[in-house]
This record gives C-alpha cells, structure tokens and sequence, in this order.
C-alpha cells in the first residue's frame, strides 16, 4: 500500500514537471521543434490506443487510420468557426443542418471519440470473431470504408477537398494535457481486472474462457477503447496539421502506429510512450540524409530525397533483429526500476535487473 | 451435485457423445477414463460451456446448465482445468492466479487464497514473478490447480493432469487432488492413467467412442479383467 502511494505522488510529480516543461518549451522554444514533439505525443496516444487491441488483448487489428479519421473529421467539421465555413465548402454547400453548429475543441475532441468508439462496437460485433490475419484483413477493410464513406459524404465532410481554416492547434501544454490524461486513464484501465482479462484472452482464449472471463465483451470493450483514443488522436492530429483529407487517413497511416508498437513492445504502455518518440523524432533526425552533403568539397551521391527512409528502414531491421519483443517487450518501466537503478546505479551490468512490481 | 442425463454432442455431423449419463455427487471424486476420441474432453468442455450440447441435459444442483454461457457456469461454482494446462505462459504466476480469481471481488479473500494456494504449492511462491512459460511442466499443472482453485470452485473439472509429467510428479498431483477433495471440493476427473485415477476414484466411468461402457467405483474397475486387459495394461491370467 505504501509503496503504491508512493508512486502515485511520483507520478504527480512528475507530471507536473512534465507540464512545467511543455510551459517552458511553449513559451521559449521554436514552432518547428513544438510541432515534432506535438506530433511524438499525438502518436503517442495513437500508439498506445493500438497497443489496447493489439498488444494487451492479442487481436491483431490494423483499423487505426479509420477511427482517426472519424475523431479528425470531428474536430474538422465542428471547430471551423462558422463564418469562414463558406471558403471551405466552395464546391458543394454544407449540409444546412450543421452549418451552424459550432464546438469547442474539446467538446469534438470528446464526441469525436465516441463516434469513433460507436463505430467500433458496430464493427467489432461481426469482426471479432475472426482471428489472427483474418481480423487484421476485416479491420483494414473496415478503415478504408469509413475513409471512402468520408470522400464521398461531400455535403458534411467537403469530399476529397477536405477541410481547411481549423484552427490550428500548436501548443504543447493542451496537448500535453490530453496525452497525460489518455495515459493515465488507459493505464489504470490495463492494470485493473479488465487489463488481466485482456492478457488472458491473448495469452489463451480457451482457458481464458473457462475462467469465466466473457471472450466478446472483453474484445468488443478492447476494440471500442482503443477506438476512442484513437479518435481523440485522431482530432488532435487534424488539429495540429490545421487541415483534415482523406489522403491524410490512407491505411498505411496505421502503418506508423504498428511500427511505434512493435518498436516500443506489444503490451508494454511504456513501451508505446518510448516508441512513439523513437519513430517520430528519429524520421524528423533523419531528414540530413534526403539534403545533399559534400565532405570536403565532394558531393556524396546518395543523399537525396528518400535516403531517409532507407536508413530507416535498415535501423528498423536491425532493431528487429535484435530486440524481436521490442524495447520494453511486455514490461513496464516503473518506478521500483527507476528508484533502483537511481540507488545502484551499477546493478545492471553486474546481475539481471531487479525483478519489479 | 452434478447430474448428465443422455447427452449428445457432436462437432458437424460426427457426434463425440452419442447419448451420455453421468452422476457426480457433492464431495465426491468421480473419474472418468477411456483412450483417445472416446469423448472425454468434449464432456468436460460441453459442461463448462465451450462447447453447445446437441441434446440431453446437464444439471447442476437442479440448476439447468446446457444453454448457460461458460461466464454463468463459472459463477455457479463449476471450473475446469483445461487440457495440455493452458496456463498463461507470458504472465506472471501470480497474475495466472489472479486471472482464476477473475469472477471474485473480495480483495481480502482473494489474497488469503492466494497465501493458502502458495502454502499448498511452495515452488509456485519461489516463482512468484516467473513467467508462467518457464515453468516445468509439473510447475506448470500445479500453477493451472492452483488457478482454478483461485475461484473458490465447488467442482473443479480436470482433464488429465497427468498429461506429459513424469511418474514421481503424476503422484504429487494425485495427492494435492485428493487432499483438494478432501477439503470439500467435488472433483471429475479425467483421465488415461487409468490405474492412478481408479485409485483415487470414489466411483468412476469407463468412456469408449462416445458412450458409457462401465462404471462401478474405483476399486471395482481396479479389478475387472476386462479394464485391466484394455486399460491397465495386465494381461488376462
């Protein structure tokens, strides 16, 4: 008891370093820099949504880009002030009944993710039967209907122009804030019953099953949370971009999401967090390689545009290879781990780490 | 006490019990045994709810089971140690223990239950944070025991325990599951080490191709010909 009341204060603590830090980099830091870590922490709760299906239940579902593109629409639809409605819907007039419905971000951030979440009980009902590739193939095809019913729809969603004049959304503490939150609320949900339900459905269904724990609710509850954040994402992502498209929601959008998970560690929260910043971070860090360079006066032939994502690539292989459960795999960074390496900082080099909470 | 009146199931259109009628009396254990494709995991599963019964009826305490869902079986006090353990193998043993406690939400009796269970079982308390997935197999059936007892069953089913471990381990675990019996837990057991489960059985079943062949109580079968030529492996003198 005292131990986890302990890493709660720890946890405030650090969030509100944290928040302190998101002010300072707010105020003191360049848009171009506020912008890539924006985008780390919008992945982030992305990645962590997929983790839910993906990683802690086992049903491999690949419908990411979808539910983002509902939880963007929201945002696009609804938060456009009114008066500049006219300049985004120039081909073909928004439908009369929402023209003038105006949301907070907050407000289309929430709602956004709900639709998001309804969605996906509507689909997970039929889906979730399936297993393995079979669901992977069901949930992709699934985010590219929700994407076509989105480009065509034109009246509400402006069709394949998509919708500019969002008011756009570059500051790290709100978003910040929203990351916090979804964190905090996926974590306590991955570390009550329903968390232990999640890892015994993918761990064994049969025995899960025998244990009383009810396969369809378990997943449907999976599905359908991993859809509300990623809706939330979603909002922020077309927040932060000030503009939503339907190219923006392509299925190799989940693509990235997968990458960040697989990286990070199927089922490790933390691991969602770490991959996130890895995978976003090191594509921005990356980018010297598409500029031309000269050393020494020559000019190296390779770099090019698209150098970039062949080191990445190799750099993703190796990791691979290497780390094949990701960088946290199913662990957790906590704070008995941080709290011992911080007291023994050597323990790591002489034995196996210390065997955590 | 559990009550199996002519049941029928069948997967497509091959039946694995062709019409089945089974009595386990409260505090008692009852063991089923027979080769392989008699039937004798379908009639486990088909009681937990895995599997949906064709027709017939099971019955548990006068409460009609067939049509129930796995979850309302459970919550009636009935649980069943699968086949092979099906242990969680990349969770920890004590979450395993806690997943078998999933239907509970006595925080208080849940720890005390599973003080009781690593008293019982103390290599699992030495393995406490181990995956599941390293244990040895004996570790292993003893963890999936010790998860099913977690739910506080009234009849705990097993399908054979004794699959896969070596003779010395097959021994413990016949006495950890006579010694759960005599706690007051109803066991079915089921089983091809025909001679350990007769041993322990109050009464027992003799399953072949979907029908009851035999039944008597343990000793008995111990000691029909019949049983010891097919099953215990003694040739007819």
């Amino acid at each position: 008891m005292n131990q986890n009341k302990r890493n709660i204060m720890l946890t405030l603590a650090a969030l509100v370093v944290l928040f302190g830090a998101a002010c300072f980099v707010q105020a003191e830091i360049d848009s171009y820099i506020r912008r890539i870590i924006n985008l780390c922490m919008i992945y982030a709760i992305i990645g962590l949504s997929m983790n839910i299906t993906n990683g802690f239940a086992g049903q491999f579902s690949l419908g990411q880009a979808g539910f983002m593109a509902i939880g963007a629409y929201m945002v696009g639809i609804f938060t456009v002030p009114v008066n500049l409605r006219g300049d985004v819907f120039y081909a073909t007039p928004m439908n009369p009944l929402l023209v003038n419905i105006y949301f907070p971000l907050w407000l289309a951030l929430i709602l956004g993710g709900l639709l998001a979440a309804v969605v996906a009980g509507l689909i997970g009902t039929p889906v979730l039967r399936l297993r393995g590739d079979y669901l992977a193939i069901a949930t992709l095809g699934f985010s590219e209907i929700i994407r076509i019913v989105i480009t065509n729809a034109a009246s509400v969603t402006n069709g394949a122009l998509g919708i500019k004049n969002i008011p756009p959304l570059n500051d790290v503490r709100y978003i910040f804030l929203v990351t916090a939150i979804s964190y905090i609320v996926i974590s306590l949900l991955l570390n009550s019953s329903y968390g232990r339900a999640f890892k015994a459905i993918r761990e064994d269904e049969i025995a899960a099953e025998a244990m009383g724990i009810s396969l369809f609710y378990h997943k449907n509850l999976a599905f359908m949370v991993s859809a509300f954040f990623a809706g939330i994402g979603g909002g922020l992502y077309g927040a932060l971009l000030g503009t939503v498209d339907p190219k923006n929601f392509l299925f190799t959008l989940t693509y990235n999401f997968l990458l960040i998970i697989v990286l990070g560690g199927m089922g490790s929260v933390t691991g969602s967090m770490f991959g996130a910043v890895l995978v976003t971070g090191g594509l921005e860090y990356l980018r010297l390689f598409d500029e031309p360079m000269e050393i020494m006066g020559v000019a190296i032939p390779l770099f090019r545009p698209g150098l970039r994502m062949v080191v990445f690539s190799i750099l993703l292989m190796i990791c691979v290879l290497f780390w094949r459960h990701g960088i946290m795999g199913t662990n957790e960074l906590t704070w008995e781990k941080i709290l011992h390496f911080v007291r023994h900082p050597l323990d790591g080099f002489r034995k196996k780490g210390v065997q955590g909470k | 006490m559990l009550k199996i009146r002519d049941l029928v199931v069948a997967y497509g259109g091959i039946e694995a019990l062709k019409g089945i009628s089974i009595d386990v009396p409260d505090g008692k254990i009852v063991t089923l045994i027979g080769a392989n494709g008699a039937g004798k995991s379908t009639l486990l599963r088909t009681i937990i709810g895995l599997v949906k019964a064709g027709s017939g009826s099971v019955e548990y305490n006068g409460d009609k089971l067939t049509g129930l869902n796995s979850q309302q079986i459970v919550s009636k006090g009935l649980t069943l140690v699968p086949e092979g353990r099906r242990v969680f193998p990349n969770l920890t043993v004590l979450e395993n223990l806690r997943i078998g406690a999933y239907m509970r939400n006595d925080e208080d009796g849940i720890q005390a239950d599973i003080r009781k269970i690593y008293d019982t079982f103390p290599r699992l308390e030495e393995r406490n944070w181990q995956m599941a997935g390293t244990l040895s197999g004996g570790e292993q059936q003893m963890l999936a025991l010790g998860r099913a007892l977690m739910c506080r069953p009234k009849l705990i089913m097993m399908d054979e325990p004794s699959l896969g471990l070596a003779p010395l381990v097959i021994r413990e675990i016949f006495n950890i599951i006579r010694s759960i019996n005599e706690s007051g837990t109803t066991v079915l057991l089921v089983e091809q080490n025909a001679n350990m489960a007769l041993k322990v059985a109050h009464h027992a079943y003799v399953l072949e191709t979907g029908r009851i062949k035999m039944e008597g109580s343990g000793k008995e079968l111990l000691e029909n010909e019949e049983i010891k030529e097919a099953y215990l492996g003694k040739k007819k003198k």
